[in-house]
């Protein structure tokens, strides 16, 4: 790939002393990206925007909330009343976490799906768990952030999940909170952490991208880039792709902000928190498989060493799924596997939005030991037994032949002039 | 950089432990105590300041509370519970077999005075409010507070009997200061 040289002379004095320009085009122009992408690797990108976006409006929302108990929830409405556009701010905030989450779940399973946890893309995938570990604790200090019952009710009882660590369970919420209650001390905390971790998922995503750069994208035929041919540039190839899919994205995201800015929301969190009536707790959807998971086990520490170990267990994904075939397309029976997991996961998320009555007890606790079950059995077994069908030669071969056909364009071509 | 002689090159030979192994290691050493002494004070910082210490008592007047009925005040931002208890409640707290008592614990230990049963109303599972104070909520199995977040049911002495919750209800330290006014903490 050309490596052009600026012909401005500014451009060429800077890129003289840090080599930002061609440093750009290595990355986003001439960046050679498997010429097969589809639709499903636009969720990497798509999840970068909304990383945008929440900071964005997440910045100028500071400007205008107040981290006290006493008016946290009153300059949360000062912002939807009486700041101008804040209510848009605020439904683009709100909304755009779930949105963000939307994109993330979406993007991976795409890696489950595809395989692309594996060698050599374990650390690129250990990044990403990490991102959605801060994501989480994001979005529940963002929540109580707005001081409403459910925030505060939310608050009160994920934080006493670490009363259930043995011996020093209290000291350690207590700490947390920094009183004996949630309370002041709790809510500037959690909005200077709020604040805090997006940026850690700033630096934790530049390192998700170098390792994907270093090593390159995977692709639905899960095989290696092998020559030139296989790869078409970046630009203007998958910046126009990815324009197709921001465009549906903010579409779906304005359909929330500006005709169900509350669907996702809980109505009581428009209730003031009061430290002496609990509401009916339902978290957030995104939260509702683990809270299913947090449910499922009859005993207190159980029930959060179980939840944890359902995040926790993504990071081992790589160890445990050892077949050398990379994508679902040409394993048979992971294939199928992949698809009973993500229901069993939409089961958990209906069953974590249920009373703990019932069949939802039984149902969720099936769910619950099949999720471990997938990671821990099924996937190690289906590696060893499944005999996957044979592999293309290459990229470049596999997507011509699919096309019907002609002289394949030479790379060369595709070449900026 | 590339220019730099390796290591290796730059290092007198000398097998076994060097001069600068022991400089490494003396120097590895300071470095991890200077961390751990940094990072004490700043994780203490997060603990309950000075005055949310204070705050740590509350008096109760017990003269309105009139038999069978509860009162909820604040203590260090929780709810305690206080109830006259009834005879009956009494009777029922005082007669329970231990041995079927997730927490095994006499009735006797948790109150001072019988008639008087004062503790923490948060629920010991997850910190929600059970229900129990007020006229008309519900009591849960067994007489005493129900739990509406997992659904957790307490006795007449506050003690768990079904449930996820693990202990029974805390009992905060109280003192009676005469008959009718009690400082709690
Ligand atoms: C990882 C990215 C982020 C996520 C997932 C996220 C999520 C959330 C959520 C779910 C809420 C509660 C919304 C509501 O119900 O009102 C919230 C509130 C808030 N967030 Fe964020 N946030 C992110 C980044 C940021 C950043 C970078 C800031 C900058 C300071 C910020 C500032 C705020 C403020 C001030 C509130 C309170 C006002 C409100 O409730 O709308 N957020 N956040
Ligand atoms: S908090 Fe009371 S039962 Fe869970």
């Amino acid at each position: 790939m050309s490596t052009p040289v600026p012909r401005n002379r500014l451009a060429q004095w800077i890129e003289y002393r840090l080599p930002i320009f061609s440093w750009t085009n290595a990355q986003l122009i001439d960046y050679p990206t498997p010429r097969n992408l589809n639709y499903w690797w636009n969720f990497g990108s798509l999840a970068g925007v909304m990383l945008v976006v929440q900071l964005l409006t997440g910045v100028l929302l500071a400007m205008h909330y107040t981290p006290h108990v006493s008016m946290a929830f009153d300059s949360t409405e000062h912002i939807m009343r009486n700041v101008e556009w804040g209510w848009l701010l605020r439904y683009l905030h709100a909304n755009g976490g779930s949105m963000f989450f939307v994109v993330i779940y979406i993007h991976l399973f795409r890696g489950l799906y595809y395989g692309s946890y594996k060698a050599p893309r374990e650390l690129l995938w250990l990044f990403g768990v990490v991102i959605l570990m801060l994501m989480m604790g994001s979005a529940f200090m963002g929540y109580v952030l707005p001081w409403g019952q459910m925030s505060f009710w939310a608050a009160t009882v994920i934080t006493n999940l670490l009363s259930a660590v043995p011996w020093i369970g209290d000291t350690l919420v207590t700490w947390l909170w920094g009183g004996f209650s949630v309370d002041n001390p709790t809510l500037t905390r959690f909005y200077s952490l709020h604040y805090l971790f997006p940026f850690l998922i700033v630096a934790l995503v530049f390192l998700h991208l170098w390792a994907l750069h270093h090593r390159k994208s995977n692709n639905p035929l899960g095989i290696e880039i092998k020559s030139p041919k296989d790869t078409i540039p970046f630009h203007p190839y998958y910046t126009a792709k990815d324009m197709v899919g921001f465009g549906v994205m903010f579409f779906v995201l304005a359909i929330f902000v500006f005709y169900l800015p509350n669907m996702l929301g809980e109505v009581i969190n428009y209730v003031p928190a009061d430290p002496l009536r609990t509401p009916h707790i339902v978290p957030e959807w995104y939260f509702l498989p683990h809270y299913a998971i947090l449910r499922a086990v009859p005993d207190k520490l159980g029930g959060v060493v179980a939840m944890l170990a359902a995040v926790v267990i993504l990071f081992f994904m790589p160890w445990l799924d050892n077949s050398k075939v990379r994508s679902a397309r040409f394993r048979p029976i992971y294939k199928q596997f992949f698809w009973v997991f993500l229901a069993d996961c939409v089961v958990l998320g209906w069953v974590g939005a249920n009373p703990p009555a019932g069949s939802f007890i039984l149902i969720g606790r099936l769910a619950t030991a099949y999720y471990f079950a997938h990671f821990i059995i099924i996937v190690p077994l289906i590696a060893r037994f499944e005999r996957p069908r044979a592999l293309p030669e290459s990229i470049h071969q596999a997507v011509l032949k699919k096309g019907g056909g002609g002289e394949p364009a030479p790379a060369a071509k595709m070449e900026r002039p | 950089m590339a220019e730099t002689a390796p290591e290796a090159e730059q290092t007198s030979p000398a097998e076994g432990e060097t001069r600068r192994d022991f400089l490494v290691l003396a120097a590895g050493a300071m470095g991890a105590v200077a961390v751990v002494g940094i990072a004490w004070p700043l994780i203490e910082t997060m603990n309950p300041s000075a005055d949310v210490l204070a705050l740590a008592s509350a008096e109760v007047d017990l003269s309105p509370i009139e038999v069978g009925q509860s009162i909820t005040v604040m203590w260090r931002g929780k709810p305690v519970f206080v109830r006259q208890r009834t005879p009956a409640e009494i009777e029922q707290a005082a007669t329970v077999d231990l041995a079927d008592l997730p927490h095994p614990e006499t009735d006797e230990e948790r109150v001072q005075r019988a008639e008087w049963l004062i503790m923490v109303g948060v629920c010991t599972h997850l910190g929600c409010i059970p229900l129990g104070q007020k006229l008309g909520d519900p009591r849960g199995d067994f007489d005493g507070w129900f739990c509406p977040c997992h659904g957790s049911h307490y006795d007449t002495s506050g003690r768990i009997r079904v449930g996820p919750a693990p202990r029974n209800l805390d009992i905060p330290e109280y003192q009676f200061l005469n008959d009718t006014l009690v400082r709690i903490g």
